[in-house]
C-alpha cells in the first residue's frame, strides 16, 4: 500500500490485541500501511475511508509457521498465488513457506525467487524458511549466513527429522552465531518405521501399523539436550502428545531457548475421526488419543506451547486417494485454521486472547516480526471476524487448488468478514 | 659469526610452547636474529652441526616446514636425511615406538618430527637418545611456527607485549593456533580468538583467551590478523556450510580488514586457500608478512636446532 492511498477507519469493532490481552470497543486508523491510531474514540480524518465493522473482532491477522505449497515443483497442488487466497480467506496474513519444494529452498538465489515471485502473486506476506540441512538429506548444514541474508526467516527440514545428533549439534551451534531459529520436525524416522497412525488400540483394530510417541518424544528429548549444550534457538515445529509438553514444560523451567508448535489437527482431532480409513486424517505427527489431545489444549492454555499452525499441506487425489498405509500425510488448513481454533474458545478451554497469542503474538515473536499486535506503528495486518458465525464447510468452496480437508462437511463456528494485508483489504466475505 | 652454541635454552627437546618461560622464547628469539643475517649472506653455511645427523621424520605429508627443517638443517651443517612415512603404512602406536627405535639405533642427533596425532612426537621423544623438534602433532602444537609469527611480529611492531592479535579461522583443528595463543600470551599479548563457534574447541573460554563469533568486533582494534587454513574436508556443510559463506562471513578481504587498525599487519601459516580464508588482494597487499613468514621460518628453525645442540648427547 502506498502512501498516496487514502486513510482507512475500521470503527465500531470489538479490539482483541492479544500482545497485551486488552479488549475494548473502538476502532483503528490505518495510514501508509500502518497502524496509525486506535481506541475507543479514533476519529476518521477528512478523506477517510470508514469501514463500520459492526461489534465483530478486529486483531492482528494470524501468522502461519508452517505451509506446505507446491511452488516451485508441485503448482498443480498449490502455488503461493492461491495458497495466499486460501490464507486471506482463512484470516491468515502471514505465511511461512516449508523449504520441501522441488528444487528444494536450500539456496540464497531460490529465497529469493520465492520472495519474488510471492510479491508478484500472492495477496498474503509468504516468508520463505530455508533448509537446515542441503537438500533436506539431514548430512550438510545448509548456508545458514547467506540464505539468512537472502531474507530466509528460519531453518528447517520441513517435513524432515534430522537424525544425525552431530549434523543438530553443529547446525545448533552455527546458527547460534546468526541468531538463527532451527525450527524442527521431532519424529525419529526409525521408531516411525511403516507406522501411518497412532499406535495403540485403535491402529490394532484398524490392523494398521503405529507410530508410537517416543517417535516424537525421544528425539524432542535429544533436542533438547542438545539445545542445553549449544545454546542455539530451537523451536519444535510441532508436538502431538502429553509427555512432549511435558518436555518442553521441563525445558522452558530450565531457561533453555526453546518454543513449540502444535497443529490445528492435533487441537480439534484425535484418532478416531480417521474412521473407516479415511485419508484425509493421515497426518504426520499422526492424530493421537483423546486424552493426548486434552493435554495439548492445556499446555496451549498454560503457555507450554506458543503456537498453532495449519500444517498446511495440499494433496491431490493421485496421492490421497489410495489405501491409507499408501496414502501421503498431510492436509490442507489455511482456510480453516482460525474456525476450527474457536472450537476451542466455544468449549470454553481458553480465552480469545490467548488464542489469538498463539495465532499471531507469539509467532510474531519468536520470528521477529512487528505484526502480531493492536498498537499505533504495527502493519496493518488485520481481520475482522465474527467468532460465532455458524457454517457448514463445503470442500469445493476452498480456495486451494488441493481440497484434501479433515473438516469436510464439518460444522464450524467463527468466520472471517475482512482481512487486511499492509492496510489494503485483501479478502472481504462481504462481496463473495 | 661464532660457531659455538651458547647455553641459551634450558631443554633437551622442543615438544611445545607450553612450558616455556618467557624467558626461553625470548633467547630463542633473539638468537633467531642472528640467524637471520646469516640467511642473507652470500655464504650462508654455518658449522655448528657439522658431523651431526638430522633426521625428518614427517608422518603427513608437508612442503614448507619439512623444507624449512632441511635448509636450517643444511645451513648449519648437519647432514639431513628426510623421511617421509606414508600414513597408511604406519599403524599408530606400537609402530610409531618401533620406528623410534629403529631410528634411535641408527644414532641421529636431532630428529625433526610431525604427526598426524595429538601427543605422537612426545612419545616418540621418550624412546630415543637425541632430541626432538616437534614440527606438528595434530591439533596439539607447532612451536616452530608459532616462533617464527612471533619473530615476524617482533622485527615488524618492535615487540609484542601490547599488541591486540587476532587469531581467525578453524582454531578447533589447528595446532597454529594453540602454539600462537600460548607464546603470544606468554610474552604479554592480547590474544582473540575470531571463528564461527563450530571451528572453536568447546571450553575454550575457560583458558582466559577472549572469543568473538563476528570478524567486525573481533578485528576491531586488532595490531595483527592471523588466518588460519581452512581444511578442505571441514568446507562443505560439516563445520560451515560452503566456502562461499565462509568466505562471505569469516574470509579476509579489504573491508573486513578496514576493521582492524589501519596499520595492523596480516598473517597466514600457509598454504592459503585464496577466496576462502583470505583474498588475494589481501594476501598479496601492502599489510601482508606472508611472505616474510617463510624467510622467517628457516632462520627460526636454525635458532631452535642451535639452542637443542648445546643439550646434545656425547659431547
Amino acid at each position: 500500500m502506498t502512501s498516496s492511498h487514502p486513510p482507512l477507519l475500521l470503527k465500531n469493532a470489538w479490539l482483541v490485541d492479544p500482545a497485551t490481552g486488552h479488549e475494548e470497543r473502538g476502532g483503528v486508523l490505518i495510514e501508509g500501511g500502518l497502524i496509525k491510531a486506535l481506541g475507543p474514540a479514533v476519529a476518521a480524518p477528512e478523506g477517510a475511508e470508514v469501514i463500520d465493522c459492526g461489534g465483530q473482532v478486529l486483531a492482528p491477522g494470524l501468522i502461519d509457521m508452517r505451509a506446505f505449497i507446491g511452488e516451485p515443483g508441485a503448482a498443480h497442488r498449490e502455488t503461493l498465488k492461491s495458497a495466499g487466497e486460501a490464507a486471506a480467506a482463512g484470516g491468515v496474513t502471514t505465511i511461512v513457506s516449508m523449504p520441501d519444494t522441488n528444487p528444494v529452498i536450500d539456496d540464497p538465489a531460490m529465497v529469493d525467487f520465492v520472495q519474488r515471485r510471492a510479491r508478484d502473486t500472492s495477496i498474503v506476506n509468504i516468508r520463505p524458511a530455508a533448509a537446515l540441512t542441503k537438500g533436506l538429506l539431514g548430512q550438510e548444514m545448509a548456508e545458514i549466513g547467506l540464505l539468512r541474508e537472502a531474507g530466509a526467516i528460519m531453518f528447517t527440514d520441513g517435513a524432515r527429522s534430522i537424525t544425525n545428533a552431530q549434523v543438530m549439534r553443529r547446525a545448533l551451534t552455527y546458527a547460534r552465531d546468526f541468531d538463527a531459529l532451527i525450527v524442527h520436525h521431532v519424529e525419529d524416522p526409525d521408531l516411525v518405521g511403516q507406522g501411518v497412525m497412532n499406535e495403540g488400540e485403535f491402529a490394532a483394530r484398524l490392523g494398521l501399523p503405529g507410530i508410537p510417541r517416543e517417535a516424537e518424544t525421544v528425539m524432542l528429548e535429544r533436542d533438547m539436550r542438545l539445545v542445553r549444550l549449544t545454546g542455539g534457538r530451537y523451536h519444535a515445529a510441532m508436538i502431538s502428545c502429553a509427555d512432549s509438553a511435558d518436555i518442553i514444560r521441563t525445558a522452558k523451567a530450565a531457561g533453555l531457548p526453546v518454543t513449540c508448535g502444535v497443529s490445528i489437527n492435533n487441537l480439534a482431532l484425535n484418532e478416531n475421526d480417521i474412521g473407516d480409513y479415511r485419508t484425509f486424517f493421515k497426518l504426520s505427527p499422526p492424530l493421537r488419543d483423546e486424552d493426548d489431545r486434552q493435554a495439548m489444549i492445556a499446555a496451549l492454555a498454560d503457555g507450554t506451547i506458543d503456537v498453532i499452525v495449519s500444517d498446511h499441506n495440499p494433496q491431490d487425489v493421485e496421492t490421497k486417494r489410495l489405501p491409507f498405509a499408501e496414502a501421503e500425510d498431510g492436509a490442507v488448513g489455511l482456510e480453516t485454521l482460525l474456525s476450527a481454533a474457536l472450537r476451542l474458545l466455544h468449549a470454553d478451554l481458553i480465552s480469545l486472547p490467548q488464542l489469538l497469542r498463539a495465532l499471531s503474538t507469539r509467532p510474531a515473536e519468536i520470528l521477529g516480526l512487528p505484526a502480531g499486535r493492536l498498537e499505533c506503528g504495527a502493519p496493518a495486518d488485520l481481520i475482522v471476524f465474527d467468532p460465532d458465525a455458524p457454517y457448514v464447510l463445503d470442500k469445493r468452496q476452498l480456495r486451494s487448488l488441493s481440497k484434501n480437508t479433515p473438516f469436510e462437511e464439518a460444522r464450524l463456528e467463527g468466520q472471517v468478514t475482512l482481512t487486511l494485508v499492509a492496510g489494503r483489504i485483501v479478502f472481504d466475505r462481504r462481496s463473495t | 659469526m661464532s660457531d659455538t652454541p651458547r647455553p641459551v635454552f634450558p631443554h633437551r627437546h622442543l615438544l611445545g610452547i607450553e612450558g616455556l618461560s618467557a624467558l626461553d622464547l625470548t633467547a630463542l628469539l633473539d638468537l633467531a636474529d642472528e640467524q637471520v643475517e646469516v640467511s642473507r649472506q652470500v655464504e650462508k653455511k654455518k658449522s655448528t652441526l657439522r658431523g651431526r645427523t638430522q633426521i625428518n621424520l614427517f608422518f603427513e605429508p608437508s612442503t614448507r616446514t619439512q623444507s624449512s627443517f632441511e635448509i636450517a638443517g643444511k645451513r648449519l651443517g648437519a647432514d639431513v636425511m628426510n623421511m617421509s612415512v606414508a600414513s597408511s603404512s604406519v599403524k599408530k602406536g606400537e609402530t610409531l615406538v618401533d620406528t623410534a627405535a629403529t631410528l634411535n639405533a641408527m644414532r641421529p642427533d636431532l630428529i625433526i618430527v610431525r604427526h598426524h596425532a595429538a601427543g605422537a612426537v612426545h612419545l616418540l621423544a621418550q624412546k630415543v637418545d637425541c632430541s626432538v623438534v616437534n614440527a606438528g602433532d595434530g591439533a596439539h602444537e607447532h612451536p616452530t611456527q608459532a616462533l617464527l609469527d612471533a619473530l615476524t611480529i617482533r622485527r615488524n611492531k618492535g615487540g609484542i607485549e601490547g599488541l591486540t592479535v587476532a587469531i581467525c579461522g578453524d582454531i578447533v583443528h589447528s595446532r597454529v593456533a594453540r602454539s600462537n595463543m600460548l607464546l603470544l600470551a606468554t610474552l604479554g599479548a592480547r590474544v582473540r580468538l575470531v571463528a564461527p563457534s563450530t571451528l572453536l574447541p568447546p571450553g575454550i573460554e575457560g583458558l582466559g583467551f577472549e572469543t568473538f563469533t563476528d570478524m567486525r568486533r573481533g578485528l576491531d582494534g586488532a595490531d595483527i590478523v592471523m588466518m588460519l587454513r581452512l581444511q578442505r574436508e571441514r568446507m562443505n556443510g560439516s563445520f560451515v556450510p560452503s566456502t562461499k559463506e565462509y568466505f562471505r562471513f569469516y574470509g579476509l578481504d579489504q573491508e573486513k580488514l578496514s576493521w582492524a587498525k589501519p596499520d595492523a599487519l596480516v598473517m597466514h601459516p600457509g598454504p592459503m586457500n585464496r577466496g576462502v580464508e583470505i583474498s588475494s588482494e589481501v594476501a598479496d597487499g601492502a599489510q601482508s608478512l606472508i611472505r616474510e613468514q617463510v624467510e622467517m621460518g628457516v632462520a627460526v628453525r636454525m635458532a631452535v636446532l642451535e639452542a637443542l645442540a648445546s643439550h646434545l648427547p656425547n659431547r
